[in-house]
């Protein structure tokens, strides 16, 4: 795939077509990929990769390749072209800067899970449909994609492109899949265990503000976040209520908007489930609301700026579920 | 009723829109209706002006509840803020659920300008509840793992 992405991406370079071209890069380690632009043929062959670390939605870094102008080619994942969709439902990239080429793809690794298999000291990683092999210093470990599988990827809803200009391999389906499982879960636990729940995972939090930043919902160019007097920003919270705001407003902000695409729970260093915040609201709203997914349609008025005259009462959360 | 000093007041934050909860207060008010004075309220000119971040804002700032009254769906001064209202206000009580708070700590209440009566029924009963829960502990807490 790698260099079909490459030698596509030199011939749009050099008929004119685009003038950069939005991929991804290998970091310290070959687990580290991360995002990356690309100006020109050279560029792109030593440094562009596109392999099972390739998670990052590069949609959110559309956002401000809009700004630079001038026509950029984009290779997105289905996920990442859900997130996109949203950013033009909401004005935030315009389509006509991009030329968007839809990546099959088939999962991503969580490199955790390579390291919780037990493989340390590891020196590489490849992959051969549905092997994945990881050298490391003590010899050659294998393992089946479906063992070390990111989570977000293992619940996928979607390996359908939304929205793009050309495919490279194969358009999925919108999946039947088991994404709310773990929110039903916590919801038939009594409020008492729902709460140690969520004390045990928000108590980690360091507030580094990286599930915001890399959020493609998240792009207000002034974030409430950022407003040191607000009482709720700060880094050296003043109160530990500081944290639990943070989490409830960062989730609320983005309810209606979230894709789940899942990048705040594959970026939190603290391995919150910050993608169990998220999907709360998106079960909440499908059952409350009618089924809604963010990104789906461009035209459609998201469930928060929406109303019927028939709309439950807030009463009704008391009035469901047990505990 | 016999006063306890030691008797625990909870502190109730109630949000209430100019155009009908906030004159139905003041019916209840000039009608000499009995209610709790340990209820804070805060005028908004629409339930709908009552941002997620409010609610919490006050629970931070010592609240043991928190109330929203708006108009009744279909009467409200700007035609349909309460209905926007009425969703994120659902889908924020059912987040502080998912998270362990308890339920009773918030609500929100259609009082119109005339219901002085039921301003003061909904609050009585409304602090009836925060006492039985008693005081909030647990947003605060929801970060302090006591491992
Ligand atoms: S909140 Fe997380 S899952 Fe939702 S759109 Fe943002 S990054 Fe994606
Ligand atoms: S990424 Fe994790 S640690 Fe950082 S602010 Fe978000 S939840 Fe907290
Ligand atoms: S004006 Fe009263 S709720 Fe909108």
């Amino acid at each position: 795939m790698r260099e079909q992405m490459i030698s596509r991406a030199c011939e749009l370079l050099a008929n004119g077509s685009v003038d950069r071209v939005i991929g991804w890069e290998r970091g310290e380690f070959v687990y580290d990929v991360t995002p990356a632009v690309f100006n020109d043929a050279e560029d792109l062959k030593s440094r562009f990769v596109f392999d099972l670390f390739c998670g990052a939605n590069l949609s959110k870094y559309l956002v401000s390749e809009t700004a630079k102008g001038g026509k950029v080619l984009a290779f997105l994942k289905p996920c990442d072209t859900y997130s996109f969709n949203q950013l033009l439902a909401e004005h935030r990239v315009k389509r006509e800067n991009f030329y968007i080429i839809g990546v099959e793809c088939n999962g991503m690794a969580d490199i955790n899970r390579i390291r919780e298999a037990g493989a340390s000291g590891i020196k590489s990683i490849s992959s051969a449909g549905d092997k994945v092999t990881v050298s490391t210093v003590y010899g050659d470990r294998e393992f089946t994609l479906s063992d070390v599988i990111a989570e977000r990827c293992s619940s996928c809803k979607s390996r359908h492109h939304v929205v793009y200009d050309e495919l490279m391999g194969k358009d999925g389906e919108v999946l039947d899949s088991n994404r709310f499982d773990m929110v039903e879960k916590l919801e038939k636990m009594t409020p008492d265990e729902r709460f140690e729940f969520w004390r045990g995972e928000l108590s980690r939090c360091i507030r580094c503000n990286a599930c915001r930043n890399v959020c493609p919902a998240c792009t207000c160019e002034k974030c409430i976040f950022d407003n040191a007097s607000s009482g709720f920003e700060n880094k050296a919270a003043a109160d530990t209520f500081e944290e639990n705001m943070f989490h409830i407003i960062r989730a609320f902000h983005v309810a209606g908007r979230c894709t789940d695409c899942g990048e705040c729970s594959r970026v939190c260093p603290a391995h919150i489930p910050l993608h169990l915040l998220n999907r709360k609201f998106i079960k909440d709203i499908n059952e409350l609301y009618g089924d809604y997914q963010a990104g789906a349609e461009v035209n459609e008025r998201g469930p928060l700026v929406n109303f019927t005259q028939d709309d439950a009462n807030p009463s009704i959360v008391n009035e469901r579920g047990n505990g | 009723m016999p006063m306890n000093e030691n008797e625990f007041k909870p502190k109730i934050v109630a949000f209430c829109c100019n155009w009908c909860s906030y004159a139905g207060a003041d019916l209840a008010g000039t009608n000499r209706l009995q209610y709790p004075a340990d209820i804070k309220i805060i005028r908004v000119p629409c339930s709908c002006r009552v941002n997620p971040l409010f609610v919490l804002r006050a629970f931070q700032r010592g609240a043991d509840g928190v109330i929203i009254c708006g108009c009744h769906p279909g009467d409200c001064h700007y035609t349909t803020g309460n209905y926007y209202a009425r969703r994120r206000m659902t889908l924020l009580f059912s987040m502080l659920d998912y998270l362990g708070i308890e339920r009773g700590r918030t609500r929100v209440e259609w009082v119109s300008a005339a219901e002085g009566n039921k301003f003061a029924e909904t609050m009585n009963d409304f602090v009836s509840t925060v006492t039985k829960l008693g005081e909030n502990k647990r947003l605060e807490d929801l970060r302090c793992a006591n491992k």
